[in-house]
């Protein structure tokens, strides 16, 4: 699956689809939607945190400011949420 | 970053793709069955035993489980352990010939996001299904299958063993689940449990893994495969999914009498980790098993690792090597160099280890076509298939080549054909 051309709204207001399980490991956690039965792979400790302050935060960016990630680190990070969007991991919330 | 077949090398805090075995009773008797299910156990863990061990899958976090047997709906209990698995926020996902799916299960599954259902089909004709699931199987698995999609169960997963006798079926396979609406699933087929009788006689030719490889990259996306032809990447380029052995590292088995197992299709005592009663729980045999420290440890590719095609294939499947008479340390029966048929060639008759379980029927409703391998055949006197009207495995659709897989670049790695 291609990543990095999706779109993926940082400022907009996001969380964890209800269905989705997380599981922290080493490497950073595995997550596993019940509807779609699908798999992903966050492999990073960061992108664990910037997941699961989604909810919290007002906003994706906010998310990952509050997890540490910098300026320069952010289109990667935006990619990976946006590949979690496209597999309907993440979705939309109302801010 | 390290990829992620070097993350899961070292294993992980709880299995991706745990199989339970829930019966060795089964009302078939498939000639290649890995488990050599037939009987059941008079050991199989008892309902509340079932109930303590679906709670511990919780507490771990397993995702889901691959319910198999044996025919898992045989269980007087099997639907009370489903209920109780999703109300635990354990996913299930069971593998059947289908003789359980009425109109009311198949409803009741419909509904269900936590449960998903695999019916295994080995042939795309009844002939080809029936000559090695038994008479009367194909019908029983269509049946099923029309009872599920009308109930609008979509997406449930026909599951093949990818034989010499259905490897040219692969687009009547794919065309079968377009009808049901339902997903493909091609595995390996393994010489474990019966399945090492009749290896030597369906296991595909050379010339139909290389058309089944084209055929899985052309078609990969949408096709599940367990990740069981790994083997294949020695080809090139890599299938989608996990190309490692997962065996101990994301993979295992439990078996209907407990017993915790490195993979599915690794039943003997060489590669049993633990007992989920008499060790302590699950969670305790998965993370501190001596044989599973050792399959998390660096690995030795011994002879393989001379070879340019190593890093993508790994050296194989370790269940076939073991079952076929080969060292751990050398190449897979099926290595698509060739190393394999070399190796074999020099395996003595009759010293590849044997199941260290056999729970088939010894009489009874054996429906099968195909005889039991006798010593003999090892040296080539008669051949399992003799009597056998000749079946010249069908030409195979020209090689299609996919286009390349992106290669994941990216912090996410959707896995969906993970160990599905």
């Amino acid at each position: 699956m291609s990543t990095k051309d999706a779109p993926f709204d940082l400022d907009g207001a996001w969380r964890l689809d209800e269905r989705v399980s997380i599981r922290p490991e080493r490497f950073g956690a595995l997550l596993y939607h019940f509807g779609t039965r699908r798999l992903s792979f966050l492999r990073s400790p960061v992108l664990l945190e910037v997941v699961r302050g989604l909810a919290e935060q007002p906003s994706a960016r906010a998310a990952c400011v509050r997890a540490g990630v910098r300026g320069a680190e952010l289109p990667r990070y935006r990619a990976a949420l946006a590949a979690l969007a496209a597999s309907r991991m993440l979705v939309r919330r109302s801010p | 970053m390290t990829s992620l077949v070097e993350e899961f090398q070292y294993g992980l805090d709880a299995p991706i793709c745990l199989t339970w075995e829930l019966t060795y009773a089964c009302n078939l008797s498939c000639v290649h069955c890995l488990s050599s299910s037939g009987r059941r156990d008079p050991g199989e863990l008892s309902t509340a035993e079932c109930r303590a061990l679906i709670d511990e899958f919780e507490r771990m976090q397993v995702f889901y489980v691959n319910i198999g047997g044996g025919e898992p709906t045989v269980r007087p209990d099997f639907w009370e352990l489903v209920d109780h698995a999703t109300a635990r926020h354990v996913g299930v996902k069971f593998s059947t010939n289908g003789v359980a799916i009425t109109d009311e299960a198949a409803r009741r599954l419909a509904a269900s996001d936590y449960v998903d259902v695999q019916i295994s089909l080995d042939g795309a004709t009844e002939g080809v299904n029936d000559r090695v699931r038994g008479r009367g199987s194909y019908a029983t698995a269509v049946r099923a299958m029309e009872r599920l999609a009308a109930a609008g169960f979509a997406g449930f997963k026909i599951s093949v063993v990818v034989t010499r006798d259905n490897a040219g079926q692969l687009d009547a396979f794919a065309a079968i689940a377009d009808r049901y609406g339902a997903q493909l699933r091609l595995t390996r087929l393994r010489p474990s449990g019966r399945g090492a009788d009749v290896w030597d006689e369906l296991h595909p030719t050379a010339a139909q893994q290389r058309a089944l490889y084209d055929w899985l990259l052309a078609h990969g996306e949408r096709v599940l495969t367990g990740d069981s032809f790994f083997h294949l990447a020695g080809y090139g380029q890599s299938l989608p999914g996990l190309n490692l052995c997962g065996a101990g590292r994301v993979v295992c088995l439990i078996d209907p009498v407990g017993d915790v197992y490195a993979c599915p299709f690794a039943i003997h005592d060489a590669f049993l980790a633990g007992n989920v009663l008499r060790d302590g729980g699950f969670a305790r045999v998965w993370r501190s098993s001596e044989l599973f420290a050792e399959l998390r440890a660096p690995q030795s590719g011994g002879a393989c690792t001379a070879c340019s095609a190593y890093d993508a294939c790994r050296g194989g499947c370790m269940a076939a090597k073991f079952f076929t008479g080969l060292p751990l340390s050398g190449p897979d029966p099926e290595c698509v160099r060739g190393h394999g048929s070399t190796a074999l060639a020099t395996v003595p008759a009759g010293s590849a280890p044997r199941p260290s379980q056999d729970h088939s029927h010894r009489r009874g409703p054996v429906r099968v076509t195909i005889s039991r391998r006798r010593p003999a055949d090892r040296a080539g006197f008669e051949s399992p298939l003799a009597g056998l009207p000749p079946s010249p495995p069908p030409p195979l659709r020209p090689a299609s080549r996919a286009s390349a897989m992106a290669p994941d670049k990216a912090s996410v790695s959707n896995g969906r054909h993970v160990a599905g």
